[in-house]
């Protein structure tokens, strides 16, 4: 184990002070001091999936796009179709590099006519800009800002997500759906943009409220406190790692990067190749599909044997021969269970598929399940 | 005292207690305390031969694999059979939960070891507070 000192170049959220008080265990996570855990993983983990839990995501970055060609810059950058966004909706969608490979996925919000926010991830702020600058800078009638300082970007996650950030708002919040949003006064601060959107597989909200220290610090307390009475915890971004990959959500740099396209992802359905606009990577996936599809996929791997498969381990047939490797592994701690995201090749990709995960030496048999590993049950209110 | 002044310390943050020529083996509480909930504790059988410095098994959290070093060489005499079941033990009590005991080749390697207030004082540099 290591641990080195902190270099002077890591950037810090608003919240930095706040965390450190709080003796969270910080990590560098793409080039920012982040709270990796609090009071601990699995208990942070449960919190989220049981009650809920409040997370700092301020590092991730918000790009803008307004003006009357601001909709044509969004579908030639992305490859799902914002023309079907309504204001106030928003969905899952990604930049591709001419290869039909993932510059960044993202999350695009249609604030109003000609006005859309991306967010994006962390670790490819700057990557993500100039390609966007690069890519659509040149079009007509766009206006681009890169926000990313100007939101505090604050996570409320788990069944008891909507009760909590209830008592900080009169917006009614149950009117609020999956993966729509609204604006409302929130702990005292004016049209906070209040989104029902997450990356924990639960229900949940993210709002965007002023990045000063004063005002982070102080709704970050307010959400404490309004949590409370259900168990709130404080989470790190260990628990918010292993409760999307319970959910089996991609990790940018994990299961999708320059090298891995839409369709090995298992993410074909955010990619709309007939909406109309030539969007940067549609070529290539359309020769994918032309070609009968990709030639390896991402898998869900459930350990068999006694052995924990990590990011980058080996994956092998029974016999021995390497045939992938995994991009995200953990025990789950809401499962109980040792899980995997890895690319196989197709032929081993069907469900019951024994497989062995070379751990240090020695391979240690998994099988193939179907994702998500986690659903949150249905509502019954 | 979150390090016992009778254990033996290494830089890769296992502790030792030595009793004659036979020792028990633990991680110690900066170790636990790094890596969060233990959830897999991988360990060598009885009769193996440890040498000093090398890895001989490794300890797993939810976030993180890290391996063993023995703290001096010598023959593995038993196993805490109960951390296959409960490795959390670890996490509750990085001092009195011992991993392995061993029966030791040379007790001079032992002066090559830190003492608890030299491995404080260590762990302390490392994280920098």
């Amino acid at each position: 184990m290591t641990s080195a000192a902190l270099p002077q170049t890591l950037r810090k959220t608003a919240l930095n002070a706040t965390h450190r008080a709080h003796r969270a265990k910080m990590v560098d996570f793409g080039g920012w001091d982040m709270p990796v855990e609090y009071s601990g993983l699995v208990a942070e983990h449960m919190a989220v999936r049981t009650g809920v839990g409040l997370f700092d995501v301020s590092h991730m970055g918000d790009i803008q796009f307004r003006g009357p060609g601001s909709l044509a810059a969004v579908q030639r950058l992305c490859m799902n179709d914002a023309s079907k966004l309504q204001v106030g909706q928003a969905h899952y969608s990604a930049m591709l590099d001419p290869d039909g490979c993932f510059v960044d996925d993202v999350v695009v919000h249609k604030l109003s006519e000609n006005d859309y926010l991306i967010v994006i991830n962390a670790g490819t702020r700057e990557k993500d800009v100039q390609w966007v600058r690069k890519t659509v800078g040149h079009m007509p009638s766009i206006h681009i800002s890169d926000y990313s300082d100007m939101y505090t970007q604050l996570a409320i996650q788990g069944p008891k997500a909507q009760a909590t950030l209830q008592k900080l708002t009169d917006t009614d919040l149950s009117g609020i759906k999956n993966y729509w949003f609204t604006w409302g006064k929130v702990a005292g601060l004016y049209n906070v943009m209040i989104a029902r959107t997450g990356y924990t597989g639960e229900d949940g909200f993210e709002i965007y409220i002023p990045s000063d220290e004063p005002t982070s610090g102080r709704v970050w307390g307010e959400v404490l406190a309004a949590g409370a009475e259900f168990g709130i915890l404080p989470c790190g971004l260990g628990a918010r790692n292993t409760l999307r990959l319970e959910a089996a959500m991609a990790l940018y740099g994990h299961e999708i990067s320059e090298t891995t396209n839409v369709f090995e992802a298992g993410l074909g359905r955010y990619a709309k190749l007939d909406k109309g606009m030539d969007f940067v990577g549609r070529e290539a996936l359309a020769a994918v599909e032309a070609a009968g599809g990709p030639k390896r996929k991402l898998v869900g791997l459930e350990m068999i044997e006694r052995g924990i498969g990590r990011d980058g381990y080996p994956v092998c047939a029974v016999g021995g021969e390497k045939i992938g490797h995994i991009t995200s592994g953990s025990p789950a701690p809401f499962l109980k269970k040792n899980i995997a995201l890895a690319y196989v090749p197709v032929q081993y990709a069907g469900e019951d598929e024994v497989v062995a995960v070379e751990i240090r030496g020695q391979l240690v048999k998994a099988k193939v399940v179907a994702t998500p590993f986690y659903k949150r049950p249905k509502k019954t209110a | 005292m979150a390090y016992p002044e009778k254990y033996k310390y290494t830089k890769e943050h296992e502790w030792i207690s030595v009793e004659g020529t036979a020792g028990t083996v633990g991680i110690t509480d900066y170790a636990q305390s790094s890596l969060g909930d233990i959830v897999f504790v991988d360990l060598p059988k009885v009769g193996d031969a440890l040498e000093a410095g090398k890895t001989f098994g490794s300890v797993e959290s939810v976030k993180a694999v890290s391996d063993l070093y023995s703290p001096v060489s010598g023959t593995v005499t038993a196993i805490n059979e109960e951390l296959k079941d409960k490795p959390e033990k670890i996490n509750d009590d990085a001092n009195a939960t011992w991993l392995l005991k061993l029966e030791l080749k040379d007790a001079s390697e032992l002066d090559k070891l830190l003492s608890a207030e030299a491995y404080e004082k260590f762990v302390s540099e490392e994280t920098g507070h």
